[in-house]
Order: C-alpha cells, then sequence, then structure tokens
C-alpha cells in the first residue's frame, strides 16, 4: 500500500471516501452582514443587467460628462491619445492590426456600466453618480453607433443592447481550445 | 535614448554582471588572493540590522517596469530578474507586479472581507478572523497572462529573459483555504461562479468558477513565511493555483456568488485571446506548459569554449512538470535535463544539464512537458496556430543563440 492510499485509508475513517476532502473544524468567526452593508459594497453588475442601479442616461448628457471626466485621457469622442482608444475600430479585428474598442470588441454593454462605475475616472475611481454613469455609458455606446443619442440608458435598456462582437467569443472553460 | 530607457538598459547590464556569466573578471588591486588575508577578517563586522537586505553589491539586480499607463504610475506592469536568480523560489521583494490602479495603503486592521451572494449566510471577516483559520502552505508559481507576449512580435525582443518572461514567480504561499470560508457562509444551489474584487482603486473584478474556489484556492495571507508584500495583495490575496495571474485578484474584499459570470472588464476587453481569425478565447484560465534557460541567456556573453551548465526554469498550470529537453543545436537533438527536487505541481521547477560548448556558433532551447501530456511548442507553431494578436497566454520555445564570440541573443529560430 503506497503512502497515498494510506492517507487515503486514515481519510475513510473520517470522511465518507477518497474523492470527498475531509471536513475540518473552523471557528465561525465571521459576523453576519447585514443587506445595507451588501448594498454598500455590491458593485457588480451582471450581463443580464442584475446589480443596475436606478437612474437613467443619454449620450446627450453623457458628452458633457465625458468632455469634462474623460477625454483627456481616452480623447475626442473616444478616439484614444494618450490612454485607450474606446470607439471605431470596426472590422479590424482579424486584421494585422486590430483595434479593440467598446465598439469593435467588447461583449457586452453592461461592462462598460460595471467598469466606469467602479474604476473612472482614473483618478477619482467612484466619484461619478448612477446618472452620470448611465449617460457616459449611453455617450460611448452612441459613439460606436450602437444606441441613438435620444436613447435613455438605465437598468432595463441596458442589459438589451446587442453589442456587434457578441457573438465572436469562443468560451473554452473548462476545456481549453489548444 | 530617454532617462526611462537608459536605466532599463543599466539594470539588464547589471544584473547580466550579477549572474556571473559577462567574460570581464575583477582586476581589483584589494582582491584577497592568498597569501594575503583578507581586511574582513582584521576587524570586526557590522552589527545587526532589524530587517536584512540583500548584499549592498547586488543592489543593482532589480525589477524592470515596462511602463505605467501614460499618466499613471501603478497601472502596468513591474518583472522579475529571472536572469539573476537560481533555486526556484522567488525573492518576495523581486516578486513581479500587475496592478491596475496602483498599490493600496491598506490597515489590516479596517480591513473587511465579505462573502455574500447565493449563500445561506452572509459573512464578514477582519483580518485577524481569518489568522485563526486553519492554514496550509504551499509552493507555487503565479504568471501574469501576458507574460512572453514580445514573442508576438515579428522579431525577436532583444531583452533579457527578465524582461522577456518575467511576469512569473513562485512563493510559498500560506493561507486559508477559500473552501473553508465557503462552507461557514453556505453556497446554495446554482451558486456556480464567484465574483471576486479588490479593495484597489480599480476595484479589480473577476468571475471565479466555484470548482476552483472549492478545490485549491487559497486566501492568501503569507508568502515565504512573512506577510504579504504590499504590492502582491496585503493584507489578504485570493490564490489560484495555475491559473491567469490577475484572477488571483490582491487586496481582496468581497466574494459574490452568482449563478454565471459577471463579464467584468478584464475577463471580456482584456485577458480574452484574439485569434486571427477574429474570434477570441474567452476563460482561457490555465498558464500553458513552459520553459526557458535563464543561464545562458539573452545579453550574457560566455567565457571561452569549454564546460557550463545550462540552467532554467519550467511550469504548467496545468499540473506538473514531467520533463524538460534541452537543444544545443537549434533543436535538431533534444537530451533531457535534470529537474531539480522537489518537482511540484503548478511550482516553478528547476532543470540543468551540463554543456561543452566547443566554441562554434549555435542555438539553445528547452521544451517542457507536463504530467498531463502537454508539450511546450515551437514559436513557428504556435504563431500558426494562434497568429499573433492574441497578446495573452504565449507558452512558444524560447530560443537563444550563442555566437563564435560567445555572445547570447534571442532569436526566432
Amino acid at each position: 500500500m503506497s503512502t497515498r492510499e494510506l492517507a487515503c485509508a486514515a481519510l475513510v475513517l473520517v470522511a465518507a471516501g477518497c474523492a470527498a476532502p475531509a471536513r475540518v473544524e473552523t471557528p465561525n468567526l465571521g459576523r453576519p452582514a447585514t443587506a445595507a452593508e451588501i448594498a454598500g459594497w455590491d458593485i457588480s453588475v451582471g450581463p443580464d443587467g442584475v446589480g443596475l442601479p436606478a437612474g437613467s442616461g443619454t449620450a446627450l448628457k453623457g458628452a458633457a460628462v465625458y468632455e469634462q471626466k474623460c477625454q483627456a485621457c481616452h480623447g475626442a469622442k473616444g478616439a484614444g491619445q494618450p490612454n485607450d482608444r474606446l470607439a471605431g475600430g470596426h472590422g479590424t479585428l482579424a486584421s494585422k492590426t486590430p483595434v479593440r474598442t467598446i465598439g469593435s470588441y467588447w461583449p457586452y454593454a453592461t461592462t462598460v456600466f460595471d467598469y466606469v462605475r467602479r474604476s473612472m475616472p482614473y483618478t477619482q475611481p467612484q466619484s461619478l453618480s448612477d446618472d452620470e454613469v448611465y449617460a457616459v455609458t449611453a455617450y460611448l455606446l452612441q459613439l460606436n453607433g450602437i444606441i441613438g443619442e435620444p436613447d435613455e440608458m438605465n437598468a432595463q435598456t441596458l442589459p438589451k443592447v446587442t453589442m456587434p462582437n457578441r457573438g465572436n467569443f469562443v468560451i473554452v472553460y473548462p476545456r481549453r481550445a489548444r | 535614448m530617454d532617462g526611462t530607457r537608459r536605466r532599463f538598459l543599466g539594470r539588464a547590464l547589471a544584473a547580466l554582471a550579477a549572474s556571473g556569466l559577462l567574460t570581464r573578471r575583477t582586476n581589483d588591486a584589494a582582491a584577497a588572493e592568498p597569501p594575503d588575508v583578507p581586511a574582513s577578517m582584521k576587524s570586526p563586522g557590522a552589527g545587526f540590522n532589524d530587517y536584512g537586505m540583500p548584499a549592498k553589491y547586488e543592489s543593482k539586480v532589480t525589477r524592470t517596469l515596462g511602463r505605467s499607463q501614460p499618466g499613471t504610475t501603478g497601472s502596468g506592469a513591474i518583472r522579475t530578474p529571472l536572469e539573476a536568480l537560481e533555486g526556484t523560489i522567488t525573492p518576495s521583494g523581486l516578486h513581479f507586479e500587475r496592478s491596475h490602479s496602483g498599490v493600496p495603503d491598506i490597515d489590516p486592521a479596517k480591513h473587511r472581507l465579505l462573502i455574500h451572494g447565493m449563500v445561506r449566510r452572509p459573512l464578514v471577516f477582519t483580518v485577524d478572523a481569518l489568522l485563526r483559520y486553519p492554514m496550509v502552505s504551499r509552493v507555487h508559481f503565479i504568471e501574469c497572462a501576458g507574460n512572453s507576449q514580445l514573442l508576438y512580435q515579428p522579431t525577436p525582443p532583444t531583452l533579457t529573459a527578465g524582461q522577456t518572461h518575467g511576469l512569473v514567480s513562485c512563493s510559498e504561499w500560506t493561507g486559508v483555504p477559500l473552501r473553508l470560508l465557503l462552507e461557514e457562509a453556505g453556497v446554495e444551489r446554482g451558486g456556480t461562479w464567484m465574483l471576486a474584487e479588490g479593495a484597489d482603486a480599480a476595484a479589480m473584478s473577476r468571475s471565479i468558477p466555484m470548482a476552483k474556489a472549492l478545490d485549491d484556492a487559497l486566501l492568501a495571507l503569507f508568502q515565504n513565511g512573512e506577510r504579504l508584500r504590499p504590492e502582491n495583495g496585503y493584507p489578504v490575496r485570493l490564490f489560484l493555483p495555475g491559473w491567469e495571474g490577475n484572477m488571483s485578484v490582491k487586496w481582496l474584499r468581497r466574494l459574490k456568488v452568482v449563478p454565471a459570470p459577471i463579464m467584468t472588464k478584464d475577463e471580456t476587453s482584456r485577458y480574452t485571446d484574439l485569434q486571427a481569425d477574429g474570434k477570441a478565447l474567452m476563460f482561457t484560465y490555465p498558464m500553458e506548459v513552459k520553459s526557458l534557460i535563464t543561464h545562458p541567456s539573452h545579453g550574457m556573453t560566455l567565457a571561452g569554449a569549454g564546460l557550463y551548465q545550462i540552467s532554467g526554469l519550467a511550469w504548467s498550470g496545468e499540473g506538473t512538470i514531467r520533463s524538460v529537453e534541452v537543444s544545443s543545436d537549434g533543436g535538431r537533438s533534444w537530451l533531457a535535463a535534470t529537474l531539480t527536487e522537489p518537482v511540484l505541481p503548478r511550482a516553478l521547477t528547476r532543470f540543468r544539464l551540463p554543456w561543452r560548448w566547443d566554441g562554434g556558433a549555435t542555438v539553445l532551447k528547452s521544451r517542457a512537458i507536463d504530467d498531463a501530456g502537454n508539450v511546450q511548442p515551437e514559436r513557428e507553431k504556435f504563431i500558426a496556430e494562434h497568429g499573433t494578436n492574441a497578446i495573452f497566454h504565449c507558452n512558444a520555445i524560447q530560443a537563444w543563440s550563442v555566437a563564435a564570440t560567445g555572445e547570447v541573443k534571442h532569436v526566432y529560430a
């Protein structure tokens, strides 16, 4: 009997078998989290829209926010420089010089809201109001020709936006393609 | 040449000097050649230090900063000088760092970890509480998904091994198996994913399959015996053995059990691998089997024909290194290198092989094979399969040319 088999045999005595790890006694030191505590920290938004807050915005309003808070890093109308380009690049992904932008590459519109709210503007993350985040999101989608200028983005409309490159992602977990 | 570039090259040369492979010998008049007795024996040495530091003569062995995003100082990556190191454990101060919005200053007394979502008991943990849980210690590498991405370039980068492949490091990580805390919270049926979020200014976040969280995920609190370094997630980070580095979310503050991936920025617009046909691979989690020769490597110069030891590193996110083969004739023939024990799963593995250099021009390569049967591919084959746009997950074979002059350079061969 190998060492491994011996170890498994020992575990069988305390657990049901080798496949399930033996249950380890733990001290239960977590305190219950209240609904208000969770609401204050839970800023993630899924592709189904779960997590989107109340509020709304349009591209028109978003343009003003963008010019004030985003343009210095991302260029006029999302053209990029000094940091990432956010608009254009459609039809370039299979070329030698792909341009990955929100419009050409990102598969979900909800990701724009989630990322802008949690991380942007770079020097003042989590400083925009939810209305401002909706408005900037609407502006970035409109710059990429995905929604129209008057289209209002809110918790109901944003998850319904279909991104142009949505169908070009191949999920390889749990099996790798290579 | 700007200042940054100059410093970059300066550090590279210093690292080469530290490797001992440069031909120039020290001809210091004060060298303690016998029969003279060295000065260090004729008066007492220095006193004690509160915290030990490397020898002052090694001060040039440092990490290499690529660049931070324009207008930022902490959004980028800094690389481990692999060519200046031996063995398999990376000194904590030389561990690579990839951060998305700088290193936060977190007082552990104020830090909290929230577990919520599809759990029966949403819980808040203090760091002191986590320190009372049963812990395990494991030696594992962690590698940035973007490591070795310069090999996608059409021409070989003229950079050292560390500057090209130094977004991998290996430590002994100690912490609490995440499974223990998830069991206390009670994951509900259908909670098949988990969002992990950091307490940095990027609120860096990734969706993690629950299967991995319950398998070998750790809440790491210690690195090489001491508490985590700030740039590696102090006071607590997620650690997912073998998987692309950014998923091991640093400064972990929140875990939300969810029924499906959240599709965060860093699992959609980043860390997806664009293929030549315009399709992108998503959720490419394990880092593939890889190896490289660190001695000799780009920028070093061999001091004449004779016996050398080839030394390098191999690793696989999909298992344990089974063998490493080395070619000293550009890939025509291969010899099995010796693997230095212990050979551990999802850990850097040191391989070594004696090599008698005849003084002629040649090309050195290494090729790793893991116990899942994965074989590290030649660069030509890898590029043919994946194109040059993927940025991430490049595990192509690294070739170094040796000229008759002894100069070692990065080549595609």
